[in-house]
């Protein structure tokens, strides 16, 4: 505590001022001490203007809350609100509690831009935890590399992407279906394939990879790939293609509203776990809410984290999102790695002793920031700025919640994935 | 034939041909609401589909209701939801065109912009009552799962029931409007509204029952699309553009024009959407229908409203 108390006050050279100085010195250093307690002045910590005060530093939070995407960001800004929370609890970052200003981005991609220019120029806040869709990343990108901020960035993507300026606290496309496929293939004995998502980027990416996967690695086929227009509900056509190909397994990447239309319409035409075996990249149990664990039941999903999953880091971590946010609230994958970014941001922070954007992306590109307190059990950050993580295959219960059956090595992120683009 | 059986072939034929036909139910079911609306009395009212949600978020509210407290009447609380479903959205309905639609029958588009207004006023609504997420109402066991004449067919359930209810609420339309003497009026007031009025007719009324009708059955379809889908705040514009391609297709002043443009739009779109990818299936069937506007612009049976 000393040292740091000295560390922030000039040192004093001129001998004929050192005593009246001296005093003043320890008068300063005393007050700091007992108003501030460990902090480091915020000249020291703050060179480039960022709103850090001695007691507080600000952050932004930037997902929709109206909109159709509010259904999904509603959870990945609860569980930052409750890191936040906890880390203020818990003393701060570098003594400082942190403040929130939180922006809505309303499902628009423009105004995601516009709200996070305000965040970063205005109200020159030190990081934000935002975005959810491939398309508000891609809108707040401009404006974060230009402003220098940092953006923590929950949601499980495409790839193909690696900006300075962003932490990915999801998984990047190949940690999500390479270990699911080959799960599927070995335990299932799965030869053929039928792939469908939504017409959008990351359906149609991640099937490319998969695609080359199943082709290449596997030696498998397959026997179909179809694309339906988000926000579609009729899936009788393609579900009798399905019937006509027989495949061992269905692929499926169908989101939003269409997701349950699927499902629902899967279940009713009778194609259920007990006759074919489905693996979905895009269900989490906020999605399980809307299509009725019964619509779901003995399906698959392959994930880096389920709400069921067992050990202490997630048992503290469900009980305080409850706590928060209510009993009958759910957790998804996209929650729990949004909740990841606020303590990567506070681990790079004490890493590098100032809140610099500069300092931070370089004290996360040093490879060693790990939260051993992950509720997913543990990560690491890659120079890369994704994450290492585990994939896990959750087969869903009655009840909505996932037994996981399987789950990976320590994968290494790769958002550019050699042979697969 | 390709390895498949002639069974097997003869299955999916039978099962595509559904497919369609409960497409075309889907479609028929959205669009009468707004072909009484927009075709009686040239109201284009955006809002249909939150219409649309007040139904399926009344059902979703009864079977939440029943779970709770009646948990031995779950089986049967669906059709009292779609009961309940058309009086909820029919009032809510009437009290729209009470306190907004009735001051802009001189101004059409404007009633595309305050009927759009309303629109946006109902899903935030609906996202402050019952949050952002979307739900699902827990259905009977009478409507999951499917029907097996044989072996390899498997008919949804669910689809023949919207197709039941959607033949029950067509016939019930086309008793009110050309059996009843309610009916007449409606459509004497479509005709001539001066005329009308001078030989009795309260007209104002006539317009605030008709509305009414037209949101009520877009209640009914609502709750009867939670079976297929479900339902969050912003569920009624997924419905919207197909609804006003169905009424604007079949000439608006033309319930038999509907039913025949829900009818072709839904086998077109089925059988399409069986050989080639779905969005490529929307991409034609999007064209055929522009090419067809454009030498039919008054859609598929022309409107015989005097002007």
């Amino acid at each position: 505590m000393n040292s740091m108390i000295t560390k922030g006050l000039p040192s004093i050279k001129l001998p004929a001022l050192k005593k009246a100085l001296s005093i003043a010195a320890i008068a300063s250093a005393c007050s700091m001490a007992l108003g501030l307690s460990s902090t480091v002045a915020m000249a020291e910590v703050n060179t480039t203007g960022l709103a850090v005060t001695d007691t507080e530093v600000t952050v932004g939070i930037l997902h929709s809350l109206t909109g159709t995407m509010a259904i999904s960001e509603t959870g990945a800004q609860e569980a930052e609100k409750l890191a936040i929370k906890q880390i203020n609890e818990s003393g701060g970052i570098l003594g400082r509690q942190i403040k929130i200003i939180q922006e809505d981005g309303a499902s628009d991609w423009p105004t995601f831009a516009e709200k996070s220019k305000k965040l970063l120029v205005k109200d020159k806040v030190a990081a934000v935890f935002g975005a959810w869709t491939s398309a508000s990343r891609k809108a707040v990108l401009p404006v974060f590399e230009k402003e220098n901020g940092l953006l923590y960035y929950p949601t499980f993507y495409e790839g193909l992407e690696q900006s300075k300026n962003v932490i990915y606290t999801g998984q990047e496309a190949t940690q999500q279906i390479l270990d699911g496929l080959n799960w599927v293939a070995k335990e299932k004995k799965a030869k053929t394939f039928y792939l469908i998502g939504s017409d959008y980027i990351w359906p149609r990416t991640s099937m490319k990879i998969a695609r080359k996967h199943i082709e290449n690695v596997l030696g498998g086929k397959v026997v179909g790939e179809e694309y339906k227009p988000l926000g579609n509900t009729q899936f009788g056509s393609v579900i009798n293609k399905i019937r006509l190909k027989k495949p061992d397994v269905i692929y499926a990447a169908v989101v939003g509203g269409s997701n349950v239309a699927w499902f629902k319409q899967l279940k009713a035409a009778g194609i259920t776990a007990d006759k074919q075996t489905l693996l979905t990249i895009s269900v989490t149990e906020d999605e399980v809410l809307g299509i009725g664990g019964e619509n779901l039941e003995g399906f698959y999903s392959i994930m880096k984290y389920f709400q069921s999953q067992d050990n202490e880091n997630n048992k503290a971590f469900v009980a305080a999102f409850k706590e928060m946010w209510g009993d009958d609230s759910v957790i998804g994958d996209v929650t729990q790695a949004a909740y990841l970014g606020p303590w990567l941001w506070k681990a790079a922070v004490e890493k590098a002793g100032s809140f610099d954007v500069d300092k931070v992306v370089a004290a996360s590109e040093e490879g060693d920031i790990e939260l051993t307190t992950a509720p997913e059990g543990y990560v690491k950050l890659h120079p890369n700025h994704h994450l290492w993580s585990k994939a896990r295959v959750g087969k869903w219960n009655k009840d909505g919640q996932a037994t996981v059956v399987y789950t990976s090595e320590l994968i290494e992120p790769d958002p550019f994935p050699a042979g697969y683009q | 034939m390709g390895g498949y059986t002639y069974n097997e072939l003869g299955a999916i034929f039978a099962m595509q041909g559904f497919a369609g036909i409960s497409l075309f139910s889907v479609l028929l079911l959205m669009a009468l609401g707004l072909a009484i609306i927009f075709g009686q009395m040239g109201v284009i009212n955006m809002a249909h589909g939150e219409f649309m949600a007040v139904g399926a978020y009344t059902t979703y509210f009864l079977s939440t209701l029943t779970e709770t407290y009646f948990p031995g009447f779950m089986p049967y609380y669906f059709l009292f939801a779609i009961v309940l479903a058309f009086f909820v959205a029919g009032a809510l309905g009437y009290f729209a065109e009470y306190a907004l639609i009735r001051h802009l029958y001189k101004r059409p588009l404007d009633t595309l912009l305050a009927t759009w207004g309303l629109s946006l006023i109902m899903q935030q609504t609906f996202r402050s009552v019952f949050g952002a997420r979307e739900v699902s109402p827990g259905l009977p066991d009478w409507l999951l799962g499917s029907y097996q004449p044989t072996e390899m067919i498997d008919i949804p359930l669910n689809g023949m029931f919207v197709l039941a209810l959607t033949g029950l609420v067509t016939f019930g339309v086309f008793y009110l409007m050309f059996k009843s003497s309610w009916g007449l009026h409606v459509r004497a007031t479509t005709q001539n509204r001066l005329m009308s009025g001078a030989v009795g007719i309260n007209t104002k009324k006539v317009d605030r029952y008709t509305f009414a009708l037209g949101c009520g059955i877009a209640g009914i379809a609502g709750a009867a699309f939670t079976t297929i889908a479900s339902t969050g705040p912003t569920t009624g514009t997924l419905y919207i553009v197909d609804t006003f391609m169905v009424v604007v297709f079949g000439g608006a002043a033309s319930l038999l024009g509907t039913i025949a443009s829900a009818f072709s739009i839904a086998q077109a779109q089925s059988i399409l959407e069986f050989f080639i990818s779905g969005s490529m299936a929307k991409v034609f069937t999007l064209l055929t229908l522009v090419i067809i506007l454009m030498f039919k612009p008054e859609g598929l049976f022309a409107s015989k409203v005097r002007r």
